[in-house]
């Protein structure tokens, strides 16, 4: 009779504990990263690593994704006689959704899975335990580097991301289309505030770049220490960013842009 | 690799980066044109109906886009609109400027008209436009339009 509520009442500790150190996990990492920057060697081989390395797949899906966006927005628009309006339509959907959202997606599956793998691997290799053997903190000498290159790539990539998609817009819907490359230009000037609309989404990058790139420690520092516990972290590590950052996106649209 | 190639790779992915930030913001979004506005003066306005004025909505003179809305409050002792507008300090109006609210195209965005008026004194910061003309609403014109309607019925 007692087992079974003293049963619940321990996994609901166990989960609220969880909860409790992922938060001091954050934070620790947070200030880690800060200090972290007064070795800038590292951050910024992590940022190659990361950033260089997500760069093609980043600018090439942003000029398919605006040639998408020219084609299906030129052709809903037609029917309502208002095709000048593409410009702003798809500077507007890239700046304040896609770039942010698709660039967390692509950044988590290109960047967020090596993350895990590596840093799963060092613990499945024992590196992590030399290294506190040594009196080194893994936190600090592996974990933090990688987080603050990730904070740093993802708000730059999704800008990429905005910009290429834009100019993919261009290309269909100027180029190929035929729709006036004043109008395209100036309604889209006319649509798109630059502290509203684009500071929105830089912000909202950065706040996916904490996500991914905390969610993919996390899960690569916490791996089982075999192959499979490596390779279930990267899956999860796709999974639980790829969730995390759809549904912030929902929370955050909401604060952003529910007033006007 | 060694250490300068890596250097060179990453300054050049951040410089990128802020070019497409740069970019987004002075090309596709309208910080050059609001830059521009940086140095303002501000007056007030008041309607009986602003229909679909929006905050940040254009204001035009001879359709030259001279300022902003800035905000829109309703008095609740005159139950008006408030509007107040930001008015590029290049342009100096008379005080008998007049405002109107007007749409761009059929059923497009509402912005503010200034039509200036004759008076040699200018309006000043905090200064009040005294003549306004509400927004057109639909609906109001369509019930107007059925209730002459109805009176030309009556009267056959």
């Amino acid at each position: 009779m007692i087992k079974g509520p003293a049963r619940v009442l321990r996994a609901t500790a166990e989960a609220v504990s969880r909860v409790g150190y992922g938060t001091r996990f954050f934070l620790r990492l947070c200030g880690l990263a800060l200090a972290g920057l007064r070795r800038p060697r590292l951050v910024i081989d992590q940022i190659h690593f990361i950033g260089n390395h997500s760069l093609s797949i980043i600018l090439v899906s942003g000029l398919l994704i605006g040639f998408v966006l020219g084609l299906q927005g030129y052709y809903t628009l037609r029917r309502y006689g208002s095709e000048e309006a593409l410009g702003l339509l798809v500077t507007l959907s890239l700046v304040r959704e896609l770039g942010p959202v698709v660039t967390a997606l692509l950044f988590a599956g290109r960047a967020g899975t090596s993350l895990t793998a590596e840093v799963g691997l060092m613990k499945a290799g024992e590196q992590i335990d030399a290294m506190e053997m040594m009196a080194v903190d893994p936190v600090a000498r592996v974990l933090a580097p990688r987080f603050a290159a990730a904070l740093i790539c993802m708000p730059l990539l999704a800008a990429l991301f905005s910009a290429l998609g834009v100019l993919g817009g261009y290309v269909v819907g100027v180029e190929m289309i035929g729709v006036d490359a004043g109008a395209f230009w100036s309604q889209m000037q006319g649509g798109v505030d630059w502290l509203l609309d684009v500071g929105n989404g830089v912000l909202k990058s950065v706040v996916f770049g904490f996500t991914v790139a905390f969610v993919a420690l996390y899960v690569g520092y916490h791996a089982e220490a075999t192959p499979e516990g490596v390779s279930r972290a990267t899956t999860s590590t796709v999974v639980v960013a790829s969730l995390a950052v759809l549904g912030l996106d929902f929370i955050l649209t909401a604060l952003m842009f529910s007033s006007n | 690799m060694d250490r300068k190639g890596v250097d060179v790779l990453v300054g050049l992915f951040v410089l990128l980066g802020f070019a497409a930030l740069i970019f987004l913001a002075m090309r596709a979004g309208n910080m050059s044109s609001s830059v521009g506005l940086n140095d303002t003066y501000s007056v007030s306005a008041r309607f009986d109906n602003i229909g679909g004025l929006k905050p940040r909505a254009a204001v035009r003179s001879a359709g030259v886009v001279v300022g902003r809305v800035a905000s829109v409050t309703l008095d609740s002792n005159s139950y008006e609109a408030v509007v107040l507008i930001d008015i590029d300090r290049r342009y100096r109006f008379p005080k008998d400027t007049s405002a109107k609210i007007l749409t761009a195209g059929l059923l497009g965005e509402q912005y503010i008209g200034l039509e200036p008026g004759g008076d040699t004194a200018h309006l000043e910061s905090g200064g009040r436009i005294a003549l306004t003309q509400s927004a057109v609403v639909l609906e109001n014109i369509i019930g107007q339009m059925l209730y002459s309607r109805a009176a030309e019925g009556d009267r056959k």
